[in-house]
């Protein structure tokens, strides 16, 4: 292809990007003639290229659109959506047009007289031509045309200024290599000097440059290594004079990588645009922070979750107008993206003041697509529940829509951001809107990581994901120590219990004679997602810059590397992945993290009302008994001829599944009685079924133990309507029952109910 | 040993290398390196064939235990193994074997089928058996021993 040509297509490819911003932002604001002046100088310098290039059809369309525009300008025509919409795609049609040009050399084949018949009738000002298939559009353009009043030319003095102030006016700051920031240099452009300012450079040239450094960078690295063990090298002032230079140009390179993350949101606006009018809402896009720049390598890749989210916004969160009347919100739905710096990362939030997310229609889409069992859901709070939509195989769409609710759902949004060393956060109020957190990295090409040794290895952790080290040292009376719950460690934390993970436990390595760990260890406390916990690792070397590269194929399902990399030293290090971690060390991950969330509501609750809901049985001799409700799954009437026995194990056929009895105070299934009441609990899935004489009734009671108990599965004494009743320790017999799930699947035992209950006790 | 002579065009090269005894030739335009003394990092929770990964001159490479893959005694010690580098789907790789021998040039033809009575994982990865004068040599495929079967001693 022609140099000219090509250049033409790199030229008008960003141009039009930027045109499709401009044009939404004018039918807000129709009266800033600026904008208009910079639209039609747009247009202006691709129709008169083309004509120049001998590109006909080009020529032909953005003429008209330049006519149209034209009128706009000289305020003979009003700016109304229905022009926009004739613009709009007249734009889309020149871009289709070059994509054909980009691949053949020339330009397709096609009819654009309907398209320029559009034109010309928005030209004449007849704001009901057929420019658009939307069915609706006559309808919105009369709501929209009422909002933006018509302009009043009055207030305009100079509706037309001369090119050179209009170009020092929209000459803002130019980077090196920013499609969005650029379009200010069009060909046309007249010399001024802020133009020349700016280069255009080959990505791919960037890239090698990137590359180069940060091999560079290594190598500095391996130096100053190797200077640190000869003192006495002579070479230590030129190796500090070097390390400060490679410092620099490692800067310098990542700067060049910089882009405003406003290019990525370029086509957002159109995309909000267009969908409301389809979608029949009203809807505005408020961008705030798209100066904020992040590396390029990034930029793409969250581009597209990114506009995936806010399809989703407008489509599954904003409510139609006539809904969001009805609930007492202003008829114009808000759909918010804000970015900014913070602390080495940079975070995206992607808000919307819309319906929220339906925690019934989660858990029932949950439970249909098997994702969890109603057991479990019960015990999860509204926010875990959330969670759900980042899960495979979820999509909360009734319908699929033309916008989402293609199955590509929120699961991969969150797949590509983990991808990046990103989170992905979520609140949620029901009738109030959601909030999507994205935390990303600035840079992926090289992360300082802190070097680590368990067991003799040595492993890097990226610094970003160690919020602080906390250095342990047992047998004496330091500050810190790590304590275990029935096994697990924890570490005191401040006001807070930290769970613990010993990161040669994790990895399974055994450890010889020679590498057992000293008195010394360390901490590092990470962050995965809402859950903070501790890896328990034997030493702490210092920090190093490493660049990472991907591990081999074979050892992609390790989940707990992110990647590997080569020290200064040349050996080389596997580079921990906190997620991973989390997710391999599973209880923790989950069920403490459960525990964690579950045991602070559950405080909270008490704090609020100190009331709890408990069931009141009768078994055996003695006071009646108590267990909190919220820790009982059903209350079942069985009929004791169908109890079978395994072994010496009362068992019911049961959901589809088998069901241990565990008999309480000595009551036993008694085959002569037509009913045996049985209080059901779940755990982990399973059930189990504690058989009693008679359940009395569900009431209401503060919750205050009076006495402890010495007696096996009683926790204490509360008081019930007056009388003394023994509370019942749920774990106890959770024990005895999940005992013999082990005996009959062999799985392994669990230590302890995860219900609330039991931890607000312990709490 | 024997050395056969060229046969221009229907002659293929070979690196023979040995692992437990017994003889084995790659294909010499497969194989990209042969380092000796490398240090190799373990990486825990890998599949048993991976002995870890090394560094090659800046690039990485995934060192894969042979013996381990061929349902063998892993080597009594691993720093004395020779790792045999090769190039597969664009990633490296290390092979780790007991030695290396030297490069034959050898008719195509003179590759014969696997034994019947091979041993399935041997089979596997064996691409014929070539009779030399002294002993048999297995013919390696690099991506079956690389991508096949799980076949690695608990």
């Amino acid at each position: 292809m022609d140099d000219i040509v090509a250049e033409f297509l790199t030229e008008t490819t960003e141009n039009l990007g930027e045109l499709d911003q401009d044009l939404v932002r004018l039918e807000q604001t129709p009266n800033d003639p600026d904008l208009l002046s910079k639209i039609f100088r747009i247009m202006h310098t691709i129709k008169g290229t083309c004509g120049f290039l001998g590109l006909p059809r080009l020529e032909g369309i953005a003429h008209v659109a330049e006519n149209v525009l034209g009128r706009f300008r000289n305020h003979e025509i009003e700016v109304t959506p229905s022009g926009i919409s004739a613009i709009l795609q007249a734009v889309d049609s020149i871009k289709t047009i070059l994509t054909g040009l980009a691949e053949t050399g020339s330009e397709p084949v096609g009819d654009d007289r309907a398209l320029i018949a559009g034109l010309e009738a928005a030209a004449a000002g007849d704001a009901s031509a057929p420019v658009s298939a939307h069915a609706t559009e006559a309808e919105l353009d009369a709501l929209m045309a009422a909002d933006t009043a018509p302009a009043t030319p009055a207030i305009e003095d100079e509706p037309v200024e001369t090119e050179a102030a209009i170009e020092a006016a929209i000459e803002a700051p130019i980077l090196a290599v920013s499609p969005a920031n650029d379009a200010g240099t069009a060909p046309a452009a007249t010399g001024s000097s802020a133009a020349q300012k700016s280069i255009r450079v080959n990505v791919d040239l960037l890239e090698n440059l990137m590359t180069t450094v940060s091999e560079l960078v290594l190598t500095r690295n391996q130096l100053l290594q190797l200077q640190r063990s000869q003192r006495e090298s002579g070479f230590g002032s030129a190796l500090q004079r070097l390390n400060q230079v490679v410092s620099e140009l490692q800067d310098g390179v990542m700067k060049t990588r910089m882009q405003p993350i406003g290019g990525a949101w370029g086509q957002l606006p159109r995309i909000i645009r267009d969908l409301s009018r389809d979608l029949n809402k009203k809807i505005v896009l408020d961008m705030r922070g798209a100066e904020t720049e992040l590396d390029r390598q990034v930029l793409e890749l969250i581009k597209d979750p990114l506009t995936h989210m806010i399809r989703n916004s407008a489509d599954h969160g904003i409510e139609r107008p006539e809904q969001r009347v009805a609930a007492g919100k202003p008829e114009t739905g808000r759909i918010g993206l804000n970015a900014f710096h913070q602390g080495g990362h940079i975070i995206i939030e992607i808000s919307d003041d819309g319906r929220g997310l339906d925690i019934e229609r989660i858990k029932a889409k949950v439970l249909a697509n098997g994702l969890a069992s109603e057991a479990e859901l019960a015990n999860l709070s509204d926010h875990q529940i959330q969670q759900f939509i980042f899960r495979a195989g979820f999509s909360t769409a009734e319908a699929v829509t033309a916008v989402s609710g293609r199955g590509v759902g929120m699961d991969v949004v969150r797949t590509n951001v983990e991808r990046i060393g990103g989170t992905i956060e979520l609140q949620s109020t029901r009738g109030k809107g959601s909030t999507f957190t994205i935390k990303i990295p600035l840079t992926l090409a090289i992360v300082s990581a802190l070097i680590v040794e368990t067991a003799g290895q040595r492993y890097a952790i990226p610094q970003l994901s160690v919020v602080e080290l906390v250095r342990i040292c047992e047998g004496t009376t330091s500050a810190h120590r790590i304590e275990s719950i029935n096994g697990a460690p924890v570490l005191r934390l401040r006001d807070r219990l930290l769970p613990l993970v010993g990161l040669d436990e994790v990895l399974r390595i055994t450890r010889s004679a020679a590498a057992q760990p000293n008195n010394e260890r360390f901490i590092l406390v990470t962050q995965v997602g809402n859950q903070a916990f501790g890896i328990i690792v034997d030493r702490v070397f210092d920090t190093e810059e490493i660049v990472v590269k991907p591990v081999g194929r074979m050892l992609r399902d390790v989940a707990v590397f992110s990647g590997n990399t080569i020290l200064g030293d040349g050996s080389v290090v596997m580079i921990i992945d906190p997620n991973g971690i989390a997710a391999q060390a599973g209880d923790i991950g989950m069920s403490e993290s459960k525990a964690e969330t579950d045991a602070a509501a559950a405080a909270a609750a008490v704090a609020a009302q100190d009331r709890v809901s408990v069931v009141l049985f009768r078994a055996g001799p003695g006071a009646p008994k108590a267990v909190a409700l919220s820790a009982v799954e059903r209350l079942e009437e069985i009929s004791p001829a169908l109890v079978e026995q395994v072994g010496d194990q009362a068992v019911l056929q049961y959901r589809d599944s088998l069901m241990p009895l565990v008999p309480f105070g000595g009551v036993y299934p008694d085959p002569t009685q037509r009913r045996q009441p049985v209080l059901v609990f779940a755990d982990q899935g399973r059930c189990i079924g504690l058989c009693v004489e008679e359940i009395i009734d569900v009431v209401e009671t503060p919750m205050e133990l009076r006495l402890g108990s010495r007696e096996a599965g009683i926790i204490g004494s509360i008081i019930v309507n007056g009388k003394a009743t023994d509370f019942v320790d749920v774990a106890h017999y959770l024990a005895a029952g999940a005992a013999c799930h082990t005996a009959l699947a062999g799985k392994a035992p669990l230590a302890a109910s995860d219900r609330p209950f039991r931890l607000q006790e312990a709490a | 040993m024997s050395q056969i002579a060229p046969f221009p065009g229907t002659s293929r090269e070979f690196i023979t290398l040995t692992v437990d005894g017994q003889l084995f030739g790659v294909p010499v335009l497969q194989v990209q390196d042969v380092l000796r003394n490398q240090h190799v990092t373990r990486i825990p929770l890998a599949p048993a064939r991976i002995a870890g990964a090394m560094n090659l001159r800046g690039r990485m490479a995934t060192a894969v235990d042979v013996r381990t893959r061929l349902g063998l005694k892993p080597a009594p010690d691993v720093s004395k193994q020779t790792a045999v580098v090769v190039d597969f789907e664009g990633e490296l790789y290390g092979l780790l074997v007991d030695g290396v021998g030297e490069v034959l040039a050898l008719p195509a033809t003179s590759i014969g089928p696997n034994p019947p009575t091979l041993a399935p994982i041997w089979r596997e990865i064996s691409n014929g058996v070539i009779r030399l004068d002294a002993e048999l040599m297995i013919v390696l495929d690099i991506a079956r021993l690389l991508l096949g079967g799980e076949a690695e001693a608990a």
